[in-house]
């Protein structure tokens, strides 16, 4: 198998852990509120508390929203799946255990596709299973104390696990950026890393290729793509520093530092420890019955895989740009708003995928709050398919849109001036022009240099002042010279 | 009518609706009664106030016509049951003033059926005890015999319903803790099918075995509070979705083909050999056979049936319930509420400091058991082993339930034994589960009827235990018995105590 990610001749192998928030509107066994933000303990009731006798509820919509995850990675939904207790001392972990999943979770397999480059790279889930979060324990804002904030404690998880399927950070990253699309289309999270409603775990060893796989060391708590990336690149030469060394890899838990761009490992202790996990007696097990799947599949938004079949199959476009397409659903529906309106599918993606994409990450904002909308980038690329302007043209009434100096397409092609010359007569007449002052490039291009075709093209642009459809030019030039 | 204090559930009902007693008459007889006989250690908390403003709104109800049966009765809860209006310690120094926002759904229930509660009863530590000598605070006494345990762990309820200070109490029973003591003290006890009252607000010990039940002074007592105490809560999820059952109705309602003189004609009664060994001491199987004796008589029938796994019911139970508690219990870390330790130097002190001060011994020796069973490396031996067997003693039971009705044997293996003899050898008190543990696994509902008396004039109790659901079955079985004898009757009052 060919091998080209390898680092200083060792394999990388990287396996995620995703915590993700579901977006229900109450906890997971608690009726109290999810939103972010409240005043501390002011969204926790005596159940998130862990007041004696206090005892769980489950939450049927965040089980819907595991369920819908379940569907979009093709992963099997457990008819039967079981709450286990994780058992645990510490402060923000009211009741000394976290309810979770162990032996059979609710979501089992399935696998995640995304391109690396030009590369396309499939990933599997080991599973997905439904847990509560726990409390913030806040350190900075209290003298030689730690304040325990409980209105976290008992927000719904689901946590992603990856097989190791992954060789490089740059896989990671766009398997990361890829879960984290698909989360907020299905509508099950809102991606606010932030505020962690998405949170990125990475498993990373190192192995000379065809050994078997290293000991791993597990990168905790990334909210960040960026981070995610400079953290396995350290511990990627950290390891490999260790075994040249001859040291041994300790499995360990360790956190990356974004001002120095280092890993460190957190106290060896976390990773001895014994959770003794057993099914949690005071929640029956969870049954989940196929007309229940079959409800939500019927509900379900069409998966952005299937909707990037679709763009190939219908639209003709490459199976990139249908991936690039379906990267979030505002996209998607960006793209087919301006298709709708007859843009060619693939002038619309090229644009989506340069101008726009270029502009909304310099300015890190996302298409739903782009400036041009689907209807203006439409009636744009219609102009340019009907030869109104050229793309360069059209670039700077883009510009003039993006920046809101105006906003109907025709009113600035006019104002700027931009419209192509559609005069063929008037252009053949520039163009004799542009030959007879250009003897010596003619000749130089009869005698066989290519080059001087293009200072010619060149000369007649600037002849038309930028206004020559270039095609045209090329083609009448062509046709002059013979 | 009877002395105040000697009126049942039933009779108090009676009594009040027909306006030949207040409310807070009553209340107050039965509180001055309560702080006379505190010596017994029933109670940990009297709220005279409360229970008389609670008689007060009662007696207004009884006033308006209103005649819901448990309007105006006043009982107390075994302080296992958080209350908002009243203190909860579980028996623990670890939730020493401790009070709840929320009342037990038990009894939000019961004090919406008017009942008033007069305080909050004794009981082990956490649940944990056959004795009631775990309590923090003081021990628990039977009355029938001061120098004796009255049992455990709701052993301030039997008390208090024994010696006539309620004419009824809640308790829980996780291994036999309403049954035992009802047995000790010659009281009737019921502990229904698992999930039959909701556990919501009850401080949990084991979680998959913990049931609430009524103790009171007969059947019929015990019917017409559980009717109130149960039913589907939302808030507990092993709550059992049924509507709610009028368990006085089930009681009262006559078998198939049975008659006044032969009201138990066609009931066929299971009687498990391993639970009667030769061990069994000759005062119990001489009152149980005579209690067995008087159902023959209504027209029961008795079959020899076996549980052959009884014996495995001990370790399985003392694997399970502790491995539960043991993480139930981490809650009481000092953190959020209850006992924080004085002075610690980093959280690890913290939380060993607190719970070292906030646990007596048996609660610390459970946790430690607990934790143990479930590690790795011993889970499977031990948890994982022990769940199996709880399912195979369970289909036991269904085995014998093709050939009977009912499962009839003693209650413990002994009377009530001398206070501090179990105080060397804890495993004596868990051998002394045997009986009822079997029923606890299994979910089943359980009741402990009093038949007589045994060694030193002590109470002595028949374990009836039904299929699941079965708890009209068993209430009319034990109702009828008590129609035909007195031994219900039998109080301590005569004695001095």
């Amino acid at each position: 198998m060919a091998n080209s990610k390898l680092v200083r001749g060792y394999e990388v192998v990287i396996g995620l852990e995703n915590h993700v928030q579901l977006s229900t509107q109450s906890k997971i066994f608690s009726g109290s509120s999810t939103a972010f933000g409240a005043a501390p303990n002011t969204q926790a009731s005596p159940v998130d508390l862990a007041l004696p006798g206090t005892l769980p509820v489950l939450n049927r919509a965040a089980v819907e929203r595991a369920i819908r995850f379940g569907l979009a990675v093709g992963a099997k939904v457990a008819p039967l799946s079981i709450f286990a207790r994780k058992n645990y001392f510490y402060p923000d972990l009211p009741k000394g255990y976290q309810i979770s999943q162990f032996e059979i979770p609710v979501v089992q397999g399935g696998q995640v596709e995304f391109f690396v480059g030009e590369e396309r790279k499939t990933v599997r889930l080991t599973r997905a299973h439904l847990e509560e979060d726990a409390g913030k324990s806040l350190h900075e804002d209290y003298h030689g104390q730690t304040g325990i904030d409980l209105n976290r404690a008992g927000t719904p998880l689901l946590e992603i696990v990856s097989e190791p399927d992954m060789r490089s950070g740059a896989e990671a990253a766009e398997y990361a950026k890829t879960l984290h699309a698909l989360v907020m289309w299905l509508g099950i999270c809102d991606g606010n890393m932030q505020e962690g409603s998405f949170r990125c775990d990475v498993n990373v060893s190192v192995r000379r290729p065809g050994e078997p796989y290293g000991t791993r060391r597990e990168i905790k708590n990334l909210n960040s793509f960026r981070y995610l990336l400079q953290a396995v690149d350290f511990e990627v030469n950290w390891q490999i520093d260790q075994i040249e060394d001859g040291l041994p890899i300790q499995q360990a838990t360790v956190l990356f530092n974004p001002d120095t761009g280092e890993t460190r490992a957190m106290r060896s202790k976390e990773d001895s420890a014994d959770y003794r996990y057993f099914p949690d007696p005071d929640l029956p097990p969870l049954v989940i019955a196929n007309d229940w799947v079959e409800r939500v599949r019927g509900e379900m938004p069409e998966l952005p895989a299937v909707m990037a079949a679709r763009f190939q199959n219908e639209d003709g476009l490459p199976a990139y740009d249908a991936a690039m397409m379906t990267a979030s659903l505002a996209l998607a529906r960006f793209y087919e708003a301006a298709k709708a309106l007859g843009a060619q599918p693939k002038l619309v993606a090229n644009w989506l995928m340069g101008e726009v994409s270029r502009r909304l990450n310099s300015e890190e904002r996302s298409i739903e709050s782009s400036p041009v909308s689907a209807a203006q980038l439409a009636a744009l690329i219609l102009r340019i398919q009907d030869g109104t302007v050229s793309n360069n043209a059209a670039r700077q009434v883009f510009d003039s849109l993006w920046n809101a100096e105006g906003s109907d397409v025709d009113a600035l092609i006019e104002s700027k001036g931009l419209k192509q010359m559609s005069d063929t007569g008037e252009l053949e007449r520039i163009l004799d022009e542009v030959l007879a002052a250009n003897a010596k490039s003619v000749e130089e291009f009869r005698a066989g240099k290519e080059k001087a075709f293009n200072a010619l093209v060149g000369q007649a642009m600037k002849a038309t002042k930028g206004k020559a459809n270039p095609t045209q030019v090329n083609e009448l030039l062509k046709k002059k010279l013979g | 009518m009877k002395s105040l204090h000697d009126m049942g559930v039933a009779e108090t009902r009676q009594a009040l609706q027909s306006k030949q007693v207040s409310s807070v008459e009553l209340t107050q007889a039965l509180l001055d009664r309560a702080a006379a006989h505190q010596h017994l250690g029933a109670f940990l908390h009297l709220d005279a106030e409360a229970a008389l403003a609670r008689a007060a709104a009662a007696d207004a109800r009884l006033a308006a016509g209103e005649s819901g049966a448990l309007i105006g009765v006043p009982l107390a809860h075994k302080d296992i049951f958080v209350t908002a209006d009243m203190p909860t310690t579980a028996g623990s120094k670890m939730l020493e003033g401790y009070r709840s926002p929320f009342d037990a759904t038990v009894v939000a229930r019961l004090n919406a059926a008017g009942t008033v509660s007069l305080g909050k009863l004794n009981c082990d530590e956490y649940a944990m005890g056959s004795a009631n000598e775990n309590s923090a605070y003081f021990p628990a006494t039977n009355p029938w015999d001061t120098t004796r345990v009255p049992g455990g762990s709701s052993g301030g309820s039997a008390a208090a319903v024994a010696a006539r200070l309620l004419p009824g109490a809640t308790g829980t029973d996780t291994g036999g803790s309403i049954r035992q003591p009802a047995s000790f003290t010659g009281i009737t006890g019921i502990k229904p099918t698992y999930g039959v009252c909701s556990r919501y607000g009850m401080i949990a010990f084991a979680s998959s075995l913990d049931q609430a039940g009524p103790m009171a002074r007969s059947a019929e007592d015990c019917a017409l509070l559980l009717s109130a105490m149960s039913g589907f809560d939302e808030r507990d999820a092993t709550s059992v979705q049924q509507a709610p059952q009028d368990f006085h109705a089930q009681m009262l309602q006559p078998r198939e083909g049975a008659s006044a003189a032969q009201p138990l004609k066609g009931l066929r009664i299971g009687l498990p050999r391993e639970f009667f060994p030769a061990a069994l001491a000759a005062d119990v199987d001489g009152a149980v056979r005579a209690g067995l004796k008087e159902l023959e008589k209504l027209g029961a029938t008795l079959v020899d049936v076996s549980l052959p796994r009884t014996e495995l019911a001990i370790p399985v139970y003392y694997i399970i319930a502790p491995a539960e508690a043991s993480s139930n219990l981490s809650r009481f870390d000092g953190v959020k509420f209850g006992h924080r330790a004085a002075k610690y130097t980093d959280l690890l002190d913290m939380y060993k400091k607190t719970r070292a001060e906030g646990f007596g011994a048996e609660v610390k020796r459970r946790i430690m058991i607990g934790t143990y069973v479930l590690s790795h490396g011993y889970y499977d031996a031990y948890y994982l082993q022990a769940q199996k067997l709880r399912r195979m003693i369970a289909d036991d039971f269904q085995a014998c339930f093709r050939q009977c009705d009912l499962i009839a044997g003693p209650v413990a293996p002994s009377v009530a034994w001398k206070a501090g003899e179990g105080a060397e050898d804890p495993v004596k008190a868990y051998l002394a589960d045997i009986f009822t543990l079997p029923g606890s696994l299994a979910g089943l509902p359980g009741m402990s009827v009093p038949v007589g008396f045994g060694e030193g004039g002590m109470p002595v109790g028949l374990q009836l235990l039904g299929n699941y659901f079965k708890e009209g079955q068993l209430l009319h079985a034990a109702h009828a018995l008590q129609q035909a004898t007195d031994w219900h009757r039998a109080s301590p009052v005569s004695r001095p105590f």
